[in-house]
Formats: C-alpha cells, structure tokens, sequence
C-alpha cells in the first residue's frame, strides 16, 4: 500500500485528505503528496529495490499509487549509458545518458501517467483526461487504453495532424478546440471543476508530478548507489527537474546513498525561457511569455513550477542556461552521431545546454554528468528534414563507386 | 467565483488595477497570495459577482497588459 499520510499545501502548510485535488482552499498554493517516511524506511532497501520489476514500480514504496497492472505498460527503468563519444566531443571523461526516449509511448510521460492512471483507478474514476500537444496526449491514450479507461485529450485546433497521431492511434477521443493555447488552458481548469474526470496535471497533478521522482531514483541505482556531480534536465513547468532533485534526496534520508552533492542544471530553449530567464536575471518572479519555440514539448509559457524550479537551483548549487533556437536541431544531430540515440526538440535542447555548460567550464572535465533526454525523435521528425540527403545512383557498380568518390571529396 | 493569477510588468505594478476591477465591475475580490517586486509581481485572487461581469472585468485587466492566467500556470503540456 502507498505511504501517503495527506496532502499538504506547498505554501501555507496546510494538511488535506488524500483525495483528487491539487490547490489549497486557503491560499490556492499547490498541493503535494506527504508520505511516511518512517514506514518506507522499514520496508525499502536496496535489496528490496533490485528485486522489484524492471519499470519504475520498483520504486512502488516511494510512488503515491498503489501498484496496479490495469495500468502498467512498462514504464520505466530506462537505459543509462557511458557516453563516451558525446564526452570526447564536450570535453567531459564522464559522461552518461538517461534515455528517456525508450519509454512505451516514446517520452518520460508515461512515468507521470502510470502513477496518475493507477491513482485514478483507486479515485474510482472512469476517465482520464489532459490537454496537450504531443507526448502527454500519447502516454494518456496509451495508459487509457491498457487500462479500459475512457480519455479525453484537448488539443488546439490548428495542431499538425501528424502531432495529434500519436495519442488518438489509441482510441481516445481528441478534441480539438478552436481556440489559442490561452483557451485551451482556461478550459481545461474549467472543465476540470464540472467534470467527474482524472484531469491527469490538474486534480490528480500532485501524484502525477510525483511520478517524475523515479527519473532520480533510476539514475541513482544505476550509477552504483550514488548521485552525479551534475544533471542537466530540460524544463517546461519545471516540476520534473524539482522532482529528480527530490527522488535524489529521498534516496539520501533514506541511507539507501551517500550525501547528495549534485548541481541541478536547467535547460529551456530562447522561444520559451521563463524560468531559465528569471535566474539569469536574479528574479524570483517568473514572467510568464508566449511560447515560439521549436521544442514544442517544452512550451509551457507560464510554468506551474517555475518557482520550485528555481529554489531546487538555488539549493543545489546549480544553474540555468539557455539553448539558442538554431541549436535545437543541432543538438539532435550531435547525440544521434555520436550516441546512436534519435531525440525530439527537448533533447536537442538539453544537449546544447549541456555543450554551453562544457564550454564554460561550469562542468569541469572530470566530473560525472548526467544528462537527461526525454523525448523521442520520431516524433518530431520535421525539426531535422536537412539531414536526408542520400546518394542518388543508378543500379551500376560503376555509379555507385561515383558517387561515393564524389562525396568523399 | 473564479481563482485568478495576476502577473504585472513595469509600470502596471503602480495601478490600482485590482481596486477598479471590483469598482467598477461589481466584483468582490479577495486576495489570496502575491508577491510584488520592483519590476514584476504576481497577485492570486478570488473573483465574485456576476458571470458576465467577471468575464467583462477580466477581459478589461487583459486590455491593459496585465497576464490573466488560471492560478497553477499552464496545464497543456507537449
């Protein structure tokens, strides 16, 4: 059974039931899940966690929902590899990838909906819902689906139809709202008042977000019980980088790992940057901007957990740093020919961030570094079309030999 | 009732912005949390009165540049 005791209010500190709701009453701050660390710590250790399944209930102690298989398309427990070539380019001896591109529904949403989807089973609900423009409409439909639950995912009406195939490919119902990206927001927080649905980043966002701590679990357990010197992780609301920063820390009170000592590194791309701004401004304050960015899974212009986002730097003794938009695609290109591994717009941002912080020498050379990669590149394959250039022959030895030579030189 | 997030920027923190909305709309407004620095500030609050004047006030707030948002920021994700 989940180790939860309440919620609790991130900023009055009042205490509420464990139900689906995500904003205090009294100040409208946002809620979070309280757990009970005394009794995860009699049943979790190590050998515990190692002898659980190969997807991120492995960590089910420390997860808000209980286990349940309705629900389970194998999130999870993702490939962290060497990158030894990626290093040699930046500079960095130690360097390793968490390749969150691999998950079921090819992003690392599926961690935050296998927690939302088994918490809406245990609510009683029958439908799960989300406004998105990719990666979450995926991993809702898929978990919908799996689960025979009813979805309903919100998508502005002008989204590219290739965008949108992704997540209705899995039977739900996709409504497309005429509307700018301001509406649709509006209307999903209104909906979510009137319907008896598991709005997933709504009523039911504070056990989804905690999805997101395996994302520090994970890395955690697979570089040997220890935390990197730094992680670079991309944003959009930011409470998957303050959640990776907390799945670290837990593991540390736990006395499953050493004191962590890891710098915090944020990443956003220059068409949509209000956290990463704020700190390069020393404000605390986000200025909320109309996201043009070409990392669509990134574009939240008015981040939920900007404000977290930043303290987790602040705590951490990290930074944020900006990726220019041109660097997006190249930063797509330099992990697919050095690593083998194809991302989308979020992961060419990470790697550009990673680049300008191997540069600077924020990220010394010899100090073990982990970055984050999210997303899938078959998704967003339009951001890298220059890169198809094939040979073009005729079905001769001869033409082909001419070819070669002929781009060699 | 609505829970509402201001966000001002530059000169709009020196308005009586959330005075008027209630003034002049008939709208009774309960701030619940903000935090106003020199440059920018956030106001979270609660809005009662008549639907369509709520709409009207808010669409008045939108008019003079202040970012009118539902109080936990963006929920459409990529």
């Amino acid at each position: 059974m989940a180790h939860v005791t309440c919620l609790r209010c991130r900023e009055c500190g009042r205490e509420y039931p464990i139900e689906p709701i995500n904003v205090c009453d009294f100040c409208f701050g946002p809620l979070e899940v309280v757990y009970d660390y005394d009794a995860i710590a009699r049943v979790v250790s190590r050998e515990h966690i190692t002898s659980g399944p190969l997807t991120l209930w492995r960590y089910k102690e420390l997860l808000p929902a209980d286990y349940n298989e309705a629900v389970d398309i194998q999130a999870g427990f993702t490939p962290l590899l060497r990158a030894r070539n990626l290093g040699k380019r930046l500079g960095l001896e130690e360097l390793y990838i968490k390749n969150d591109s691999v998950n079921p529904s090819y992003s690392f949403k599926d961690r935050v909906v296998t927690v939302a989807a088994a918490k809406a089973l245990e609510f009683g609900f029958d439908t799960i819902a989300c406004a998105s423009t990719g990666n979450l409409a995926g991993a809702v439909a898929a978990h919908a689906a799996r689960g025979g639950l009813k979805a309903y995912v919100f998508i502005p009406s002008d989204l590219e139809q290739g965008k949108v195939l992704g997540a209705a490919v899995y039977g739900p119902t996709v409504v497309a709202v005429d509307g700018t990206y301001d509406d649709v927001n509006r209307l999903c927080n209104e909906l979510a008042d009137s319907y008896r649905w598991a709005f997933v980043n709504i009523n039911v966002r504070p056990f989804y977000a905690d999805g997101s701590k395996t994302l520090g679990y994970e890395v955690a357990e697979q570089l040997g019980w220890k935390t990197p010197a730094h992680a670079v992780v991309p944003a959009a609301s930011g409470a998957m980088f303050t959640k990776v920063w907390k799945g670290f820390n837990e593991f540390a009170d736990l006395g499953l790992i050493g004191p962590v000592r890891t710098q915090m590194h944020l990443v956003q791309a220059r068409g949509c940057s209000p956290i990463a701004q704020a700190y390069l401004d020393q404000r605390q304050v986000i200025k909320p901007v109309k996201p043009d960015t070409i990392a669509k899974s990134l574009a939240i212009g008015n981040p939920a957990d900007g404000w977290y986002a930043l303290k987790t730097i602040e705590a951490s003794g990290g930074s944020a740093v900006i990726a220019e938009e041109h660097e997006v695609a190249e930063g797509i290109k330099l992990l697919a020919e050095t690593e083998g591994i194809f991302t989308e717009g979020a992961g060419g941002v990470t790697v550009s961030g990673l680049k300008r912080l191997a540069e600077s020498g924020r990220i010394k050379p010899d100090e073990p570094t982990v970055v984050y990669i999210t997303g899938n590149g078959l998704k967003t394959m339009e951001v890298v079309t220059d890169v198809v250039n094939p040979l073009e022959i005729q079905p001769t030895v001869a033409s082909f030999e001419a070819a070669v030579a002929a781009r060699i030189s | 009732m609505q829970r509402i997030r201001f966000t001002f920027t530059g000169l709009l923190i020196k308005e009586p912005v959330i005075y008027q909305l209630g003034h002049d709309y008939n709208l009774v407004t309960n701030i619940r949390r903000a935090d106003v620095q020199e440059n920018v500030g956030w106001v979270i609050l609660e809005l009662e009165g008549e639907e369509g004047e709520i709409d009207r006030g808010l669409e008045w707030v939108r008019s003079l540049g202040v970012r009118v948002d539902p109080v936990l920021g963006d929920v459409m994700e990529g």
